[in-house]
Parts: C-alpha cells; structure tokens; sequence
C-alpha cells in the first residue's frame, strides 16, 4: 500500500490526497488492521473447526474433553436442586479445546462464533451492497430527472424513512421466514441467509437515498451538467460520467457506517429468532443461546458480544476517518441503534 | 406558520396512509404463501384457516380486504389471534403501553440530560483527555448492541454481584404499576433505563459536541466574546442555543427508531410486558395478528411524535417558521 501511496502522490488526484489523508490518520488505520483481522479470522472458521476436531452445527450431548489429562463430560449433571439438569463446560481457555466452553447443546462455542462471525459478516457485507446499490440508482433517478419520477420514489421514500427500520424488518422477516417468497425470477427458501440479507438491504435505503438524492438534485442545477446537457450529451453518459462520480466519495463514507449497523440490525433480528434460522450461526443467534445459560455459563453471550462491539466500534473510527479524508467539511451522521 | 403546520399535518398523515397500505401488503399480498396459512400460525386445522379466510374476507377483491383489516385494527378493534384462540389483540397491544412509555420516557430523559452534559463537557475541554476520554466511552456505548449490554446488566446486577452492597436493592426482573407501587416501578425501571440511555447519551454527545465546536467558529460568537462575555455564558447562551435545534430533530428520529427498536429489545432482556415483549412473544409463535396490530400502533406513534418534534421545531427555529 505504501507503493501505492507514493506513487500516487505525484499527481496529487483527489482520491490520492484523500488516501494519503487516510494512512496518515492513525486510528483509522489501526482500525482498519483490525477489522481486516477479524474478516481473516472468521474466515478461518472451517479450518480452526477441522483442527479443534469438532463440528459446531451437531449436537454432541455426549461428547468428553480432556482437560489436565482426566476426560470430563461435555455436559455436567447439574448439582443443583434435584440434579436433573445439565450444564454445559465452561471455557477451559485452551485454544482448540472448548477454549469458551460448550453450548446448551454441546457444541463448541469458539468455532461458532468463528462461523457465527462469517454469517454476520457477510450479511452485512451483502446488505450493504444492495442498499447503497438500489439506493444510489433511486437517488440518481429522483434527483435528475424530477417531475413525477421523483414525486413517486420521493414519497415512497418519505413512507420507508418514516417506518421505523425494526418494525419493518419484523414484518418482513415474519411474513417470510416460515415460508420463503418466490418471486419468478428469485425463489428464496425459507431460512436461506438471502432472507436476512434482502431484508436489512431494503429497510435502510431511504437513509442513503435522501442525501444522494438531495446531492444529484444540486449537481443538476450545476454549470457543468447544464453545459453537458446543453451539448447534447445523453442522458446516461451525464448520470455515469459526470454525476456518479460528484456523489463517489458520499457513498464510500456510508459503506463502514452502514457495515456497522447492517451488523447490528442482523445481530439483533438473530436475537429475535428472525434472522440467521437453526442450526446455522451467527453473533446475534448465538448471544440468543447464551441467553439460557446467562448466569451460569457467561461466556457463551458474553464473546459474540464483545465480537460485535468491537467489528462495530473500529468500522465506526474507520468511518469517521474516511469522512475526514474525504471531506473533511461534510457532516454525514446515520443513527445508530 | 400555519401553512408550515398544516402541510406538516398533512404530510403525517400520508405517511400514515402509506405505512398502513405497506403492513397490508407485506402480510397480505406477499407472494411465496398463502396468507391465511400465515395468519393461521404453525399447523393450523382446516377449519382454523377458513376461519381465517372468513375473518378477513380472502375471497373479496383487495381494496376489500385492506378495509376489513383497518376497520377490525382502528373502528371495531376485534382483531382476534388465531394462535391464541379468541384472543383480542387491539385491547392487549394498548394494556402493555404504559410499560413501554414508562421505560421510554425515563431513558429518554436520562440521554437528554447525560448527552448534554457530555457534549458540553467535552466541547469545553476540547483537546484534553477529558474530552477524549468521554469521546472514546461514547464509541464504545455506540457500539454495544443494546440487548447484549441489557444482558450483562443483568449478569452484573441479578446474580455476580446482587449480594454486594451496590446491587442488593435491584428487584427481581419484571414490571410495577406506577399507580400501585411507585417505588417498585422506579426501582425495576432504573437498570433498564441506563441500559437504553448508554447508546444515546454516546451518540447525542458526540453530535452535540461536533455541533457546539462548529457553532464557536461562527461570526456572532466572535461578536459575542469582543462583547466581553465570560466562556460559560457564550457556551450556555450562544453555541448551546443553535445546536440545540439539531439536537431536538435528532432526538425525533431517535425517539421513533427507540420505540420500534431498542425499547423492543430491553424489553425482551429485562422481561417488561411492553409493546415489545409483546412482539417478541408473538414472534415465537409465529402469531400475525399481534404482530400487525403491534407494528401498525407502534408506528402511528413514531409518526406522530416525529410530526410534534417538527411542530417544536417549527416553534423554535424563526427561518423554517416563515417558510
């Protein structure tokens, strides 16, 4: 990257300044390190899984560990009152071996949090590219071409910005989650992980399509677009060439931003039983499991949780860094929950 | 004023009108299922599901059905659960929100009164490890999902440390009546609100204290200070008095995203029979109607405290009031 950077620096574009801007701002930078680490490391899940010898989707009621050379069971005969119950192993802290413990079923917490980590992951991710897609073309259209265009999307908008994004994404997850929705072109099933991702991606497109909206609605009054139209450029050429790239730097500040709260909105849907379905994991359905086992076996809630926080925590620094670099006058700002 | 008013009126209701006709299709006309077999919940029997296509009229046009389903939530207000055979929905949703403004206005005044004194604190010692210190723990609250924060309280509060001295007086989970036990109803209410306020008083902080510094840079502070104001009076009167108008449409949005969003998930955490729980429970059994009637009320209400934001709003700033 510091190749990059010097070479860039000799012509001093735009985005080179901004880059360099960006690597000279230590917090982001240290933040954009870790988020890299957590990706690379929940992508390792399966691996980790193979070499810690166990399979985090299966009950292993019966399994044993060895812990100090003795074979303990996975599930403790619980002490308490009538000895009925089960509690699962605490972590042991050895990686590779219930390093977090078991779950009420079992199943190696360690290795679903990396594999709850790669769904979380990638519902966000994916989310995030729908949403600033459907967006940004929503933006582009209301804003250049006005008139009933843009009253219908504008208050199509108003309704969407209006409808608050958790009740939405319940209606929606409810409604589809038992059955899946099929749709001609796109059959999803129900419990595939589109769900959750088709889902999130639409309930937040009206936060991004407003700015860009407003944004494109000014460049269009611009002199250079003015010129370009009086030219007799088309259309298409003047929404790709020349307003697209006026609007690049407000989207690119979005994507961590919306990372981040596309990952808590998943997060918090799992937690509702509405999102990522049984046996598959994420961050949100696995602090659901330890929910049981609270004040017995923390941990089991405690690491997805801290797992969130922190992805959450170093993409909102990296956005702030990127608005800075950017621009460092604009105030763009998305609510959080 | 009276023009900006009744357009804002007028605005609100559309978007009624609109959040309506959306719940109506998202859980009537969605393709992939037949609807009454959703409404029905899990393994219905025959006669349940044309109980259903009775109830609802699935025989009729649409625009039929849209106005069966808004007379049974708003006129008649006989929208029965097929889970829970019988069962009135519209009367349980309006039992549970006194809990839920209970919890709602509480965190609220809390984040109003902590975000302020944070983003003026921090403003004030702009660039000392004051200020970045309240900065960093306003991330860190930002970023915490608040059922999971909700969790921890209670791991911390209800079972590690209960038996110390900090925590011996939180009561078990669950709610009190305001009007039959006061203390009660504060004591159980007062862990859940600082759970909820945590993210806001990070976020309002952060926004407020981006805002103050802005507004120390403008022209009338200049004049202000050569006035030979003190520091404190500039900051109160003058910096503070233009943010504010940020910080009260803020606080609008938030408060909407809070009733149909993190108040839900506290409430689930901390067992208060609200809205929310309410939801959640009805999303356990897969049971539409509790669902419908919870998100339509539910979001009436955040249009309709957004649209008296706006009205304070109106009130407050001079230039949007002769627009």
């Amino acid at each position: 990257m510091s190749d990059a950077v010097a070479s860039l620096r000799v012509s001093r574009g735009p985005w080179a300044t901004a880059l360099r801007r960006l690597s000279r701002d230590k917090a982001a930078m240290v933040c954009l390190a870790v988020f890299i680490l957590i990706v690379i490391v929940s992508l390792l899940a399966p691996a980790y899984a193979s070499w810690a010898n166990t399979d985090p989707f299966r009950s292993t009621l019966d399994a044993t560990v060895m812990i100090d050379g003795q074979e303990i069971p996975v599930m403790e005969q619980s002490t308490e009152g009538l000895g009925l119950g089960y509690t699962p192993i605490g972590p042991t802290w050895e990686l590779g071996n219930y390093f977090l413990g078991a779950d009420n079923q079992g199943r190696d917490v360690m290795a679903r949090l990396l594999y709850g980590g790669r769904n979380s992951l990638l519902i966000a991710g994916a989310s995030t590219v729908i949403t600033i897609l459907v967006a940004t073309i929503i933006g582009l259209a209301a804003g250049f071409f006005g008139g009933v265009t843009d009253t219908i999307l504008s208050r199509i908008l108003d309704v969407l910005w209006a409808f608050p994004v958790y009740l939405l994404a319940i209606s929606l997850s409810i409604v589809l989650i038992a059955h899946g929705i099929d749709l001609g072109l796109i059959t999803l099933e129900a419990g595939s992980l589109w769900l959750p991702i088709f889902i999130i991606g639409i309930v937040y497109i009206p936060y991004i399509a407003r700015p860009i909206r407003g944004q494109v609605l000014a460049l269009r009054r611009s002199e250079f677009v003015l010129a370009a139209i009086g030219l007799g450029v088309p259309e298409h050429r003047i929404l790709l060439r020349d307003i697209l790239p006026n609007v690049s730097t407000t989207l690119i500040v979005f994507v961590p931003l919306m990372l981040a709260i596309n990952m808590l909105t998943e997060s918090a849907l799992s937690f509702l039983s509405i999102g990522v379905q049984p046996p598959d994991a994420s961050w949100g359905t696995i602090i659901q499991d330890g929910q049981g086992l609270l004040y017995t076996r923390p941990w089991v809630a405690l690491a997805p949780g801290l797992a969130i926080a922190l992805t959450v925590l170093v993409l909102n620094v990296l956005g702030d860094g990127l608005r800075d670099a950017l621009d460092p006058r604009s105030k763009i700002r998305l609510g959080g929950d | 004023m009276l023009l900006a008013l009744i357009r804002r009126f007028g605005q609100m209701i559309f978007v009624m009108f609109g959040i309506s006709v959306l719940v109506f299709l998202i859980f009537f006309v969605t393709p992939g299922a037949d609807p009454a077999a959703r409404i029905a919940g899990r393994n219905a029997s025959p006669e349940t599901l044309e109980a259903v296509r009775k109830s609802f009229g699935f025989d009729q046009p649409v625009w039929v059905q849209y106005y069966t389903l808004m007379k049974k939530l708003f006129v008649t207000q006989d929208l029965t659960s097929f889970v829970n055979r019988g069962w009135k929905v519209v009367p349980a949703v309006i039992d549970t929100i006194p809990v839920t403004l209970s919890l709602v206005i509480g965190a609220a005044v809390l984040w109003v009164i902590f975000g302020l004194l944070v983003g003026l604190i921090a403003a004030a010692t702009r660039g000392s490890w004051i200020d970045k210190s309240l900065m960093a723990l306003g991330l860190i609250g930002c970023a915490m999902p608040v059922y999971w924060l909700g969790e921890v309280m209670n791991l911390i509060t209800q079972s590690r440390y209960h038996d110390s001295w900090m925590f011996s007086w939180v009561p078990p989970l669950g709610y009190k009546p305001l009007t039959e036990d006061p203390k009660g109803w504060f004591l159980t209410l007062v862990i859940p609100w600082i759970t909820l306020s945590i993210l806001y008083i990070g976020l309002y902080g952060r926004v407020l204290r981006a805002n103050l510094i802005e507004a120390m840079q403008e022209d009338y502070i200049r004049t202000a200070r050569a006035k030979g104001l003190s520091e404190t009076r500039i900051m109160l009167r003058h910096a503070l008095r233009t943010s504010l108008i940020s910080f009260v449409t803020l606080f609008g949005l938030d408060f909407g995203a809070l009733v149909g969003g993190a108040a839900l998930l506290t409430e689930v955490v901390f067992g208060l029979q609200g809205v929310g729980k309410l939801t959640y429970d009805a999303l356990q059994n897969l049971d539409l109607p509790v669902i419908m009637t919870t998100v339509i009320y539910a979001s009436f209400f955040v249009v309709l405290a957004n649209a008296l934001v706006d009205v304070v709003y109106i009130l407050l700033d001079p230039r949007v009031r002769s627009a």
